[in-house]
C-alpha cells in the first residue's frame, strides 16, 4: 500500500474532553467573541454620537431578550478570558504546572468566571431597581 | 490547513463482533480499531468480548490474550509490559497511555482502543511514527561538547543532576505528543510536547555546551511556540512527565536571552 493512503487516526472524534484543553478552546472562543463584542460596543457609542432616533434603536436592539442573551454571553466571555488570562499570566511566570495546580487552577476559572458574571447582572439589575 | 473531521478513506466502519467462550461469567467488552492495508477497506472497529476471569489485570493483557486465543492478525506493538519501553502506546478509553500499565478495572463499560491520534495508520493499531523520530533526530539528541574529553566521567553535582529529573525517564512513547490538538493541526512544522522535552533535557545538561545553538534551533514560531500551553500533554503523560513545563523553560531561556 502507497504510503500516502494511508489512513489518519481518529483525533478529536476519540479524545475525550480534558479539563485543559477544553478551558484552552473556551479562552480562543471568548477571546473571538470579545473582538464582536468590541464591534458591538462601538456601534453602541456610535449610535449615540449619531442622535437620539438612533441611540433608541440601539437601546431597544440592546434591551431586546435577544440583546441582553448577547450581552449575558459578552459579559461571560470577558470574565473567562480576563480569569484564564492570569492563569497565562502565572505560567508565563513558571508558576502552576504541576497536574494538582493545573486543575485546580482550572476549576478556580470556570467558578470565578460564572461566579462574577451572575454577580455584574445581578448588581446591574439591582442598580437600576429592577431587583 | 486544519481539519476538523477525518478524511474519506480513514472514516471508521462497522466492525465485527467476536464472542466470548460459553460459560464466561465476567465479560468486559473491548473496541478495538482495525485497519488492514492489504484489503484497501476502510478502518473498522471490531468488538472482542474477554473472560476477566481468564485474563491478566492490564489493558495489554487483554490485548495479548485477544491476539493468541480469537484473532491472530490483531496488530500492536508491545515488549517490556512493565511501562520503561514505550511501545504500546495507544488511545484507551479516550486518552492516551500505556497499555501495559493502563489497568482494566479503571475503565468503566467497554474499553476502546485506538492507535495514538492524528497519525497515519500502517495497521491496526500500528501508527507511522516516522515524523516525531525525525523531529527527535532533528534537535540532536546527544552530548555536545567542544572542550576536549576528560579522562574520566564528566561529572556533575548532585543539583545539576537534579536538573535532569523528570526528562531523563521519558520513554519516547509520544502519548502526549499526540494528545496535543496543536501538534494535530501543525504536526508537520511543531516539534510537539516528546520532542521539546528531549531538546530540553539537552539544554538543561550542565555536560553539554551547545544550549545557544539548541535554543537558536527551536527558536522559531512553528517549532516551539505553536505550544498555546493547552496542557493535555502533561495531562496525559503515563510516566507522570511534565512536558509543559519544559517547554515553558525554554520560552523562559530564550526571553532571558534577548
Amino acid at each position: 500500500m502507497a504510503e500516502d493512503d494511508r489512513p489518519l487516526s481518529p483525533h478529536l472524534q476519540v479524545y475525550r474532553p480534558q479539563i485543559t484543553s477544553v478551558l484552552s478552546i473556551t479562552h480562543r472562543a471568548t477571546g473571538v467573541f470579545l473582538s464582536l463584542a468590541a464591534v458591538m460596543l462601538t456601534y453602541w457609542l456610535a449610535s449615540a454620537a449619531y442622535g437620539p432616533d438612533s441611540f433608541a434603536r440601539a437601546q431597544a436592539a440592546l434591551e431586546s431578550w435577544f440583546g441582553r442573551l448577547i450581552l449575558f454571553g459578552f459579559t461571560f466571555s470577558l470574565f473567562f478570558h480576563m480569569c484564564n488570562g492570569i492563569r497565562h499570566l502565572g505560567w508565563d511566570l513558571g508558576w502552576g504546572f504541576d497536574l494538582v495546580k493545573l486543575r485546580m487552577t482550572g476549576v478556580l476559572v470556570i467558578i470565578s468566571a460564572f461566579g462574577l458574571t451572575v454577580l455584574s447582572w445581578v448588581m446591574a439589575y439591582s442598580h437600576v431597581g429592577k431587583l | 490547513m486544519v481539519e476538523f473531521s477525518l478524511p474519506k478513506n480513514s472514516k471508521v466502519m462497522r466492525g465485527v463482533e467476536h464472542k466470548a467462550a460459553a460459560g464466561a461469567k465476567r465479560i468486559k467488552r473491548f473496541h478495538i480499531y482495525r485497519f488492514d492495508p492489504d484489503t484497501g477497506e476502510n478502518p473498522r472497529l471490531d468488538c472482542f468480548e474477554v473472560d476477566l476471569d481468564a485474563c491478566g489485570p492490564m489493558v495489554l493483557d487483554a490485548l495479548i490474550k485477544i491476539k493468541s486465543e480469537m484473532d491472530s492478525t490483531l496488530t500492536f506493538r508491545r515488549s517490556c509490559r512493565e511501562g520503561v519501553c514505550g511501545s504500546c502506546a495507544f488511545n484507551i478509553d479516550g486518552t492516551n497511555t500505556l497499555a501495559c500499565t493502563k489497568p482494566i478495572k479503571s475503565i468503566r463499560g467497554a474499553v476502546k482502543v485506538y492507535p495514538l491520534p492524528h497519525m497515519p495508520v500502517i495497521k491496526d493499531l500500528v501508527p507511522d511514527l516516522s515524523v516525531p523520530y525525525a523531529q527527535y533526530a532533528s534537535i540532536e539528541p546527544w552530548l555536545k561538547s567542544d572542550t576536549p574529553a576528560p579522562t574520566s566521567e564528566r561529572l556533575q553535582s548532585i543539583e545539576e543532576r537534579r536538573e535532569l529529573d523528570g526528562m531523563w525517564e521519558c520513554i519516547l512513547c509520544f502519548c502526549c505528543q499526540t494528545s496535543c490538538p496543536s501538534y494535530w493541526w501543525n504536526g508537520d512544522r511543531y516539534l510537539g510536547p516528546a520532542v521539546l522535552l528531549q531538546a530540553y533535557r539537552w539544554i538543561a545538561d550542565t555536560r553539554d555546551e551547545a544550549s545557544g545553538e539548541r535554543l537558536d534551533n527551536v527558536d522559531d514560531p512553528f517549532r516551539l511556540y505553536r505550544c498555546h500551553t493547552i496542557m493535555n500533554c502533561t495531562n496525559t503523560c503515563p510516566k507522570h512527565l511534565n512536558p509543559g513545563k519544559a517547554i515553558a523553560e525554554i520560552k523562559h531561556l530564550l526571553l532571558k536571552r534577548k
